[in-house]
């Protein structure tokens, strides 16, 4: 065990490395930061003087070896539009978006298990089949739109909640929470369905599908022929069986929420790290953009890390590999 | 037991009926706004951005402060004038205190404009308006002298851009301290409370202010960057004033009472840039036969295929329609009643016939291929307005096609002369050495001119006229002097302008904004409605 | 073993093989679901129609020559300015008919999402199966891999992409499969963990069946439930990220709208009241991506080999 853990940790390192080259190179091929960043009005001294002061005067590969001699010392540099430390601006912003992805993925196991579950069970009835097609609504419609929809319904014809921002937040062990205080609660609701909309879809779908499956496998026969309540059928035997896919993919899904919360933050004008990371972009602003990637690369190999070990819990013809 | 849940209801009920007078009292004082650009530092010199210095203009003073029109009005400064030609005298105004209640004197002019070229990684620097200065000279506590080493008549229009420090608190100050609140300390009529960044700035009232004394005592500044959200957001009462209107807004927010639209004219022209660094003889980047082949000669080079460009623009049709009235047409960079605006130089006519003739005149009686290249993430509307341009240079046969790209992208490719036409903006100082400067001189990194001249238009009279613009100090001469060159850059069509941008906020009913032609977003122009 | 069935075929009665015919058991199986049928109907009148939009549409939208702003935002039903032709479902902002925009709208969308889900869906299923099957090192790299393209967000990969090589319709499509590919890896690797563990493998592998045989003969068609369940998910999202990408930019030329394209571009106009922009190529978007999964769901159900009766 201990072995293949260390093994995934030094893949890991491998994997931040080559994330870091290819942004770099990347960055450069798109653009150049000065070139944006820089007052329209500001002379070619001033211009050769930002180049120099952003560290971009040197060839690309002394760059990078800059970077690297720093980011050994836990250094990621500074970014060229906030003038802080790269790593402190995207940790700031993160609880925002933990907050978010969290309340988004929640909300799309609670709301989607029980309706996917249903579906799969009375394939038939008509209750299903609008569950069905209402799932395709989901992932049919881009974010934006709804996004906005949800703003104009909410907010401005029924006025129940706030439009966008960010609600009041409580402090808890140095860092800001909103899903604390009602007002808090209040502003996440909307962005946090917005972006569940997706994942409700899936988890809907592939409990589905698996129920549908597993209901005609061998032993779900043999544990309804033994006359064993249907209850206990479905919760116990068909539950467990489903549980893998709609793991793996929550699990996958939860970073990939993590890193595309791009649009529902910017629309909600969310204070969290994907509406950093989009600015970023934007304006070409390396140290971030590759502190960023380093973060959620990191956050994405502990996530398939534990979806791989609630794999071997629970599936016990899947084992760890460790030869 | 149903008695008692009752009188807590009522007891609730009227608790609530009692505070809520309060409560829109205190909402009252409190002024929500929303801004379209995120500000990225409080540092007030460390980046040259406008949505930064509309911020520092809320907690910083400086020298020369500038009205709604963008006229040098007095700040810090109750006077300035030249007593030599390479010296200036301001004479500071008396009783001024920081927000920490330190006096305000020449010292802290001096420390400020030693500090400009001294920010660490700055990105985009103030040094500029130091960099004339070879002296400072205080004569007493409240009158300070600027030293040049030749003849400079920008000086004053250079201190509304240098926002004023404390000497004492900002003695080796870092960025750092600005942004996290504790540096934040000016003369301004708004003292910082609480900075997160990218996220929101709260502000309360200095009621020591020596100015006009806000209307609020409260202005929670929201950075909401999505056009539609901070419309909406203002539809629904969540924020009280919002900047940069999208012009897909406009007719409602106009037609409904509850909200009011305030607005001016700009100093930001749009224009085309077009490619004059390929000769005659040369092939331009994105300039083909109509066949996709080279041409073998840069058409654009011939000052009739420009006319021809310019005159096929319909910029009535584009201000009218694409922009829904929010533009006015321009043949320059600046509005009428600016100084230095070329009287009677008119957008040039709309007229497609005399167009193809001066085609065909220049040799292509059939047209030719071209791209036109814009950013659709940098000013309003920019993607539509270069389809809608296509649309009118196809139907002089020039064929057109239409690449928009995100300004992250564009800008560098601008910058490396790879289009051949361009739409971009300039948002100008109300002084036409600016955009005379750095989009019509001839590119130059000695002098430092036209660093934005992306097209690389060269005209040796029109650099006559500027250079000895620069050192004239009669403020008469050097307009006409600068007149004469913008008409011949107008004249050789150097870039084919567009229009001039209207700058709009909206309110919620009961406020009024003062529009600014800087586009600068601050607080103290917000204020309650008078009452009819 | 496959050839000698097929050879083996022609010797028995041929009218046997007229009544069940792998094909035949297939269509009449799938045409059970009177929904899917219906499904399957109007995704081939879509299709139809995107091949035949220049033939049939009242305009080429494509075509700056023939557009005119004067004629923007008109309201469904109004008439172009010259009066040659009528705007059913009204114009958009530079006087684009909405409905020839649609028509021509589907075929890059279209294009871009069944493009995109078929490249990502062969690439991350092979890779996904090769990963579980051979596991160790192959396993390790490839998911690593995996790791790494999740990751990236999908605006900086357009950007890449787009600075790289261009805007372009196909330079879309390479960065949705450049995105999406990662995910069909991740979960058909998830899938065939658990198979190859099962008593089937064990058996063919007892038989010493070469390993290709093993991997694409009887653990892929295992797998292929949960896959078919997000490629037709797929081609839905592809479609959606493509609008995505258009509204951050990022996406299809925009003289050549996309329905999402179509979309984000009426999406400032909402709150003004013309909803006609964006609100038929969302009807057109939903119509397809609808149909696309009925016959999805069907498909599934009938080649999965667990659910043969």
């Amino acid at each position: 065990m201990s072995v293949y853990l260390l093994r995934r940790l030094i893949q890991a390192g491998g994997v931040v490395l080559a994330m870091s080259i290819i942004v770099f190179i990347g960055v450069f091929a798109i653009g150049d930061p000065v070139e944006i960043l820089i007052s329209p009005d500001a002379d070619q001294m001033e211009r050769e003087r930002a180049v120099a002061a952003l560290g971009l005067d040197k060839p690309l590969w002394h760059q990078y070896l800059i970077f690297l001699g720093k980011a050994a010392q836990g250094d990621l540099g500074r970014s060229f539009v906030f003038n802080e430390p790269a790593l402190e601006l995207i940790l700031q912003r993160m609880p925002a978006t933990l907050e978010l992805a969290f309340a988004a993925t929640f909300g799309a196991i609670l709301i989607g298990l029980p309706l996917g579950l249903y579906a799969g069970l009375r394939p038939n009835s008509v209750g299903s089949k609008a569950i069905m097609a209402g799932s395709i609504l989901g992932f049919s419609l881009p974010t934006f739109w709804v996004g906005l929809m949800l703003i104009m319904v909410f907010a401005v014809q029924l006025g129940w909640l706030p439009s966008t921002g960010r609600g009041d937040t409580v402090e808890v062990l140095g860092t800001r929470w909103s899903f604390l205080t009602w007002n808090g609660l209040q502003h996440l609701a909307m962005p946090a369905l917005n972006l569940a909309l997706f994942k409700i879809s899936l988890v809907i779908r592939l409990t589905r599908a698996g129920v549908r499956e597993t209901m005609l496998m061998d032993y779900v026969k043999f544990a309804r022929a033994k006359g064993l309540s249907p209850f206990r059928v479905t919760f116990v035997h068909v539950f467990k069986n489903i549980l893998i896919p709609v793991v793996t993919v929550t699990g996958l899904e939860f970073g990939s929420t993590i890193a595309f919360s791009v649009v529902t933050e910017s629309i909600f004008a969310w204070p969290g790290m994907g509406k950093l990371i989009i600015d970023s972009i934007n304006v070409l602003d390396r140290p971030v953009i590759v502190a960023y990637l380093m973060i959620v690369v990191l956050m994405f190999i502990t996530i398939n890390l534990i979806v791989d070990l609630m794999y071997s819990v629970l599936d016990p013809r899947v084992r760890l590999e460790s030869k | 037991m149903r008695n008692s849940i009752r009188n807590t209801a009522v007891a609730a009920v009227s608790a609530m009926i009692v505070g809520m007078p309060a409560a829109q009292a205190q909402q009252a004082q409190t002024l929500n706004m929303g801004v379209g650009s995120p500000v990225t530092s409080l540092d007030p010199h460390y980046h040259q951005l406008s949505p930064n210095n509309a911020v520092s203009d809320m907690i910083f003073g400086k020298l020369v402060e500038t009205d709604h029109a963008a006229r040098n009005i007095p700040g810090l400064a109750e006077s300035w004038r030249a007593v030599g030609p390479t010296v200036w005298e301001f004479k500071l105004r008396p009783n001024v205190t920081f927000h920490n209640g330190n006096a305000f004197t020449a010292e802290d002019v001096v420390a400020t404009i030693q500090r400009l070229p001294n920010v660490p990684n700055s990105p985009s620097s103030y040094a500029a308006y130091a960099r004339p200065i070879v002296r400072m000279e205080i004569v007493d506590p409240l009158t300070i002298r600027f030293h040049t080493a030749e003849p400079y008549p920008l000086l004053p229009l250079d201190m509304t851009n240098v926002r004023i420090l404390d000497s004492e608190t900002h003695a080796n100050v870092t960025t750092d301290q600005f942004n996290n609140g504790s540096a934040a300390i000016g003369t301004g009529p708004w003292r910082v409370v609480n900075h997160r960044n990218g996220d929101r700035i709260e502000f309360v009232r200095n009621d020591s202010y020596w100015g006009d004394k806000p209307a609020f005592a409260r202005v929670n500044y929201r950075m909401v960057t999505n056009n539609a959200t901070r419309t909406a957001s203002l539809l629904s009462g969540d924020l009280d004033v919002i900047d940069q209107v999208p012009t897909s807004d406009l007719a409602r927010l106009r037609r409904d009472p509850n909200f009011s639209v305030s607005e001016t004219v700009g100093l930001r022209l749009i224009f085309l840039g077009l490619d004059h660094l390929r000769g005659a003889d040369e092939n331009s980047p994105q300039i083909t036969d109509n066949d996709g082949r080279p041409l073998g000669r840069n058409p654009l080079a011939d000052v009739r295929v420009r006319r021809a460009l310019s005159m096929a623009i319909d910029r009535k049709a584009i201000a009218e329609r694409v922009m829904e009235g929010a533009a006015t047409p321009s043949g320059q960079f600046l509005p009428p009643g600016t100084y230095s605006h070329v009287p009677g130089l008119e957008a040039p006519e709309y007229n497609p016939d005399a167009a193809r003739r001066l085609l065909t005149e220049a040799g292509y009686p059939n047209g030719f291929r071209i791209t036109l290249s814009g950013p659709n993430d940098r000013y309003v509307n920019d993607a539509r307005i270069i389809q809608a341009v296509g649309q009118m240079w196809t139907r002089i046969g020039v064929r057109t096609a239409v690449e928009a790209q995100t300004w992250s992208t564009f800008v560098g490719r601008a910058g490396r002369q790879e289009f051949s036409s361009f739409l971009i903006g300039w948002g100008s100082n109300p002084d036409a050495s600016h955009p005379l400067r750095n989009i019509l001189g001839t590119y130059s990194r000695e002098r430092g001119w036209g660093a934005s001249n992306r097209g690389r238009f060269s005209n040796a009279e029109v650099d006559a006229l500027l250079t000895q613009s620069l050192s004239e100090l009669d403020e008469q001469k050097r307009e006409q002097l600068m007149i004469q060159a913008q008409r011949i850059a107008a004249d050789q069509v150097a870039v084919i302008p567009m229009h001039i941008q209207t700058n709009m906020w909206a309110t919620r009913r009961g406020l009024t904004h003062q529009a600014r032609v800087d586009e600068l977003t601050r607080a103290q122009d917000t204020r309650p409605a008078a009452a009819r | 073993m496959s050839a000698v069935v097929g050879q083996g075929a022609p010797i028995e009665d041929p009218a046997k093989i007229k009544v069940e015919t792998p094909f035949r058991r297939f269509c009449s199986e799938f045409a059970e679901s009177k929904l899917a049928l219906g499904g399957l109907i109007v995704i081939s009148i879509i299709i139809l129609v995107a091949i035949l939009a220049p033939f049939i549409s009242p305009q080429d939208p494509y075509d700056l020559a023939v557009l005119d702003i004067m004629d923007g935002r008109l309201e469904p039903g109004e008439k172009s300015g010259d009066g040659s032709i009528t705007y059913w479902l009204g114009t958009d902002d530079q006087g684009r008919d909405m409905l020839s925009g649609i028509m021509y709208g589907l075929r890059i969308s279209l294009t871009v999402g069944a493009g995109s889900a078929f490249i990502a869906v062969m690439i991350g299923a092979s890779l996904g199966l090769a990963a579980a099957y051979a596991g160790g090192r192959t396993d390790s790299i490839i998911m690593r891999v995996v790791d790494l393209q999740l990751s990236f967000p999908s605006i900086l990969v357009a950007l890449m992409i787009l600075a790289f090589l261009g805007k372009s319709v196909t330079n879309v499509i390479i960065a949705i499969v450049v995105v999406e590919w990662a995910y069909y890896a991740r979960t058909v690797r998830g899938t065939a963990l658990v198979e190859r563990r099962r008593e089937y493998i064990e058996a063919a592998e007892c038989l010493a069946l070469p390993r290709y045989r093993i991997l694409f003969r009887h653990l892929l068609p295992n797998c292929l439930p949960p896959l078919i369940v997000i490629g037709t998910m797929q081609v839905a999202r592809a479609i959606a990220l493509e609008a995505t990408l258009s509204f951050l930019g990022l996406g299809v030329p925009i003289t050549e709208p996309s329905l999402g394209l179509l979309i984000a571009n009426g999406y400032e106009y909402m709150l003004s009241g013309k909803y006609w922009i964006s609100f038929y190529p969302g009807i057109a978007l939903l119509v397809t991506i609808v149909a696309i999964n009925l016959v999805g769901d069907q498909l599934r159900d009938v080649l999965n080999p667990r659910l043969q009766k």
